[in-house]
């Protein structure tokens, strides 16, 4: 079969490599029929995540038709699922508390030892996102083996077209999640730092969950432009200074919550910016955390902090004493999409939030790598890449 | 033994005595000791059941090549070493209380001699606490444990990827893998 493999530092091409077959007997093969581009996947491309091997493929967003199921699946062959990309056993300790992204059960032993030292404990089992969770063949491809397909993918009903619940597989949960994990009680307001998929999705989510007003943070009027499309306030961190405009728009008193949906590759001409990203470059540091460090000095005394952006290493410049001295909360984490699946896909098909707004690009699988390098390069017009196999 | 009143950490996890964890094993044999735990989600007649049929163990245990059960205390061991050796033992057991213990010693002539015990611990609504603690001498010496290392098969790391395994089994009824098909997961074993 055909799959985008990653061989490097902005590499990625086109292989053929072996097709996938059922290995365990909970298992599913799905032939995708509709797959993204996710912004943690950049992470990969600029290499900032280790444990990366030549050949991996990539893809963690997608969804298909059940071609193969093993004798535990519960799938049929022909039903149409979207595929969590948490790869979670549905029998654990942490599963039954519905903390599906702490399942320990989807990756291999030998790799859960990766992330014990720095970590302390394992990670999730996650499709096509290094070995650090498991070395998963990823979904930008023909064909995806599926573990443990009896609880992890979703059934979309006949008639409903792929772009409308492809995004249940990630960008969708982890932007509600964000907005959960914001705890907004009605009339607050919350600043979301990042318009990409992740912020965009966690402005409907908080304006649902009853936020009275929601100030979205970036520098791509185009983004900027989605978020005002569902309600938001924006501000522009390149033409207006982002404290001085909050606490000037929310009387001074600062947001009620904060949602960092930017992550360990901040944007951004500010010193605590640059410093980040020479440390980064000569290993002294690994992550950029300026819109973090912004979003705590902003937040309200008593505050919440909400972080469904991606880290992977260690940082300084923490702003310790704010959040101590402020007295805030902070929730992150991988998102448990098992959970959200079945009440997100609902509130698809009540028209409640809306997904295709996002897709600002489709284009064939075989054009992966000009995929990339577009959502790299010009993350103002391509706001979302969807790949369609033939 | 140390006996710290103000310490309450388990004796394997010693700073000063390598074979602590090995106290109190009957038939006590080798010099290095590691001890694991693990939760897993079912209950402990369960786990005990499965663990106490020693022919099940090779189907977690990487480097258990083969376990032959001659009898219901005796069982002939064959271990992958480094370098694409094996080691064989006779594995006798010492202690048996079921849905709570098994403990087991190498007899005379053993290629690595080793003795253990694994402990079922009800946990409640998390299940069973698991905990495997392994006493034996490094193949080779010094030097062999430092070889097993590299190769990755030194025997603390060995035995927590053994329990994580044997939880998966257990919880799900299989054991994870990232092969993409039947003829990677042959090569690469579990």
């Amino acid at each position: 079969m055909r799959a985008l493999t990653w061989h490097g530092k902005h590499d990625v091409r086109m292989d053929t490599v072996p097709d996938p077959e059922i290995v365990n007997p909970r298992d599913a093969v799905i032939k995708v029929t509709s797959t993204a581009i996710c912004g943690s996947d950049l992470h990969l491309y600029d290499h900032y995540i280790p444990t990366m091997q030549a050949g991996d493929i990539l893809g963690h967003e997608f969804m298909g038709e059940v071609v193969e199921v093993g004798a535990k699946s519960t799938l049929k062959k022909g039903q149409r699922v979207v595929v969590p990309f948490t790869i979670s056993c549905g029998s654990c300790y942490h599963c039954n508390k519905h903390q599906y992204s702490a399942c320990p059960n989807g990756l291999p032993a030998d790799n859960q030892d990766i992330a014990r030292q720095p970590y302390g404990h394992e990670m999730a089992g996650l499709f096509g996102y290094s070995h650090m969770t498991g070395g998963y063949a990823g979904g930008q491809a023909e064909y995806v083996r599926v573990p443990f397909s009896d609880v992890g993918p979703i059934v979309i009903p006949d008639g409903v077209p792929d772009d409308k619940v492809l995004f249940l597989s990630d960008i969708l949960p982890t932007g509600w999640q964000a907005a959960e994990y914001a705890e907004i009680e009605p009339g607050d307001t919350v600043a979301v730092w990042g318009c990409g998929p992740v912020g965009l999705f966690a402005i409907q989510s908080a304006f649902l969950m009853g936020a009275e007003r929601v100030i979205a943070i970036d520098h791509f009027p185009n983004r900027l432009a989605l978020a005002k499309r569902f309600g938001a306030e924006t501000i522009n961190f390149e033409e207006s200074a982002t404290y001085d405009a909050l606490m000037t728009m929310t009387g001074g008193i600062g947001p009620d919550a904060v949602i960092d949906a930017v992550g360990l590759e901040a944007h951004g001409l500010f010193l605590d910016n640059v410093i980040d990203q020479i440390k980064a470059s000569t290993f002294l540091g690994t992550d950029r955390i300026h819109a973090l460090r912004q979003a705590i000095i902003a937040c309200r005394k008593g505050g919440r902090v909400s972080m469904p952006a991606v880290y992977g290493g260690f940082v300084d410049k923490f702003p310790l004493g704010a959040f101590m001295e402020k007295g805030l909360t902070l929730k992150t984490g991988q998102t448990h999409v098992q959970h959200y699946m079945p009440g997100l896909l609902n509130a698809i098909m009540e028209d409640k939030i809306d997904t295709e707004f996002l897709i600002s690009h489709r284009m064939p699988l075989e054009d992966a790598p000009k995929g990339y390098k577009m959502f790299h390069d010009e993350q103002n017009e391509t706001t979302k890449i969807v790949l369609k196999t033939a | 033994m140390t006996n710290h009143s103000t310490d309450d950490a388990p004796s394997s996890a010693s700073k000063q005595d390598a074979t602590a964890a090995g106290d109190g094993l009957q038939d006590a044999q080798g010099d290095s000791a590691v001890a694991r735990a693990v939760t897993i989600a079912k209950p402990a007649a369960e786990v005990y059941a499965y663990f106490r049929d020693f022919a099940n163990l090779p189907t977690f245990m990487e480097n258990v090549v083969s376990i032959d059960v001659r009898d219901d205390r005796t069982s002939h061991w064959v271990v992958k070493a480094p370098a694409g050796q094996t080691v064989e033992w006779d594995a006798i057991v010492t202690e048996d209380e079921p849905n709570r213990l098994i403990a087991w010693t190498s007899a005379e002539g053993a290629d690595v001699p080793n003795s253990g015990r694994v402990e079922f611990r009800d946990a409640g609504q998390r299940g069973t606490v698991v905990t495997a603690t392994i006493l034996y001498d490094p193949p080779l010496g010094v030097v062999g444990k430092v070889v097993a290392k590299l190769f990755q098969r030194e025997p603390a790391i060995q035995a927590r990827r053994d329990l994580n395994r044997f939880k998966q089994l257990m919880e799900t009824g299989e054991i994870a893998t990232a092969a993409v098909n039947k003829a990677q997961y042959e090569k690469e074993g579990i």
